[in-house]
């Protein structure tokens, strides 16, 4: 599975967002509105998911879909198993 | 009523070695819970695990020390994997280095803020993270009726215990779109071996104010803490519930 597809996945089944504002370039606070818990919430998930762990000045990174993508790409590549 | 309510749920309680922690211990093991037990004194901890045991209920032994953030960090995240989770946190750890602020040490007042206090949030940053993820927990910090009244010679424990209430009403917030309640209890006199160390008339001074005319009990203190972690008690949030016999009124 594309790490990409997954990290939407899980944005769409953990924040409550609308649908068609989760598009790569969105911002998570200030076009998806959701709070600094919600989004570091999502980290932990994320943690969960790929089996990685993200140092608390890497949250900085994370700032739009894409970004957080691009994080997680970095860390475990493109794929992860199904 | 379901008699065991807390079946299947995982608490870690600090300084339950002794006196109200282990007491706490007790109470949840009796609802249900499995108990990890912290204590620094490693045969006080253990000896509250055998005693657990011995009454048919399970429990484990984690000596880390809650100053240390990141042994903290380490071991609850240690202790969510050997349970299975964690849903309840109660920081009970405490000391007292009693002493007129005018001859108080640096390190009396510093040591005490560090177990009492940043104790709390290490252990509260650490579980926090786990009940997050699951939407479901209970943290209770243990203040005190000092907090309030204040306390010849206790100017380090009195802020400690203050401290934890805005740090428990500010969690409570953070962490409530999450289902985590974050409460304190404050107690008065308890008799515990914290207590024994004050002088004989000082203590007798304090049971006279009391309204209740005596001193409280640690199952008394541990029953509070009990009815905080059933499921009905999920309403309760940013709260700091007084035990003290009638000694402060709030």
């Amino acid at each position: 599975m594309l790490v990409k597809d997954r990290v939407i996945g899980l944005i769409l089944e953990h924040l409550e967002v609308d649908k068609e504002k989760v598009v790569p370039e969105a911002n998570f606070i200030e076009d998806l509105g959701i709070s600094s818990m919600d989004l570091w919430e999502l980290v932990l998930i994320m943690e969960d998911e790929f089996n990685l762990e993200v140092p608390d000045e890497d949250l900085e990174k994370m700032r739009t879909i894409q970004n957080t993508i691009d994080y997680v790409e970095q860390r475990v590549g493109k794929e992860i198993p199904e | 009523m379901d008699p065991k309510p807390l079946t299947g749920q995982r608490a870690l309680i600090t300084g339950a070695g002794q006196g109200i922690g282990r007491e706490i211990a007790f109470k949840l093991s009796s609802l249900g819970a499995s108990i990890a037990v912290n204590d620094l004194v490693e045969t006080a901890g253990k000896e509250t695990v055998n005693l657990i045991e011995a009454k048919g209920g399970s429990a484990v032994f984690s000596g880390f020390s809650v100053t240390d953030f990141a042994q903290v960090q380490e071991e609850v995240k240690k202790l969510e994997k050997e349970l299975g989770g964690l849903e309840i946190l109660v920081n009970n750890a405490g000391i007292t280095r009693d002493q007129i602020l005018p001859r108080m040490k640096f390190e009396d007042w510093m040591e005490v803020i560090a177990v009492n206090l940043t104790g709390s949030f290490n252990c509260a940053r650490a579980a926090s993270r786990v009940m997050v993820k699951k939407h479901y927990g209970r943290i209770i910090s243990l203040s005190s009726v000092v907090a309030y009244l204040g306390q010849v010679g206790q100017t380090n424990y009195a802020a400690s215990k203050a401290g934890l209430i805005g740090l428990t009403r500010s969690l409570a917030l953070e962490l409530a779109p999450y289902r985590v309640t974050v409460n304190a209890l404050a107690p008065g006199l308890i008799e515990t071996a914290m207590t024994e160390k004050i002088p004989e008339g000082r203590r007798r001074e304090i049971v006279k104010a009391i309204p209740l005319g005596r001193p409280g009990r640690p199952e008394e203190v541990a029953e509070l803490a009990g009815f905080l972690c059933l499921p009905g008690s999920g309403y309760i949030t940013g709260q700091v519930i007084h035990i003290n016999g009638g000694l402060f009124l709030g």
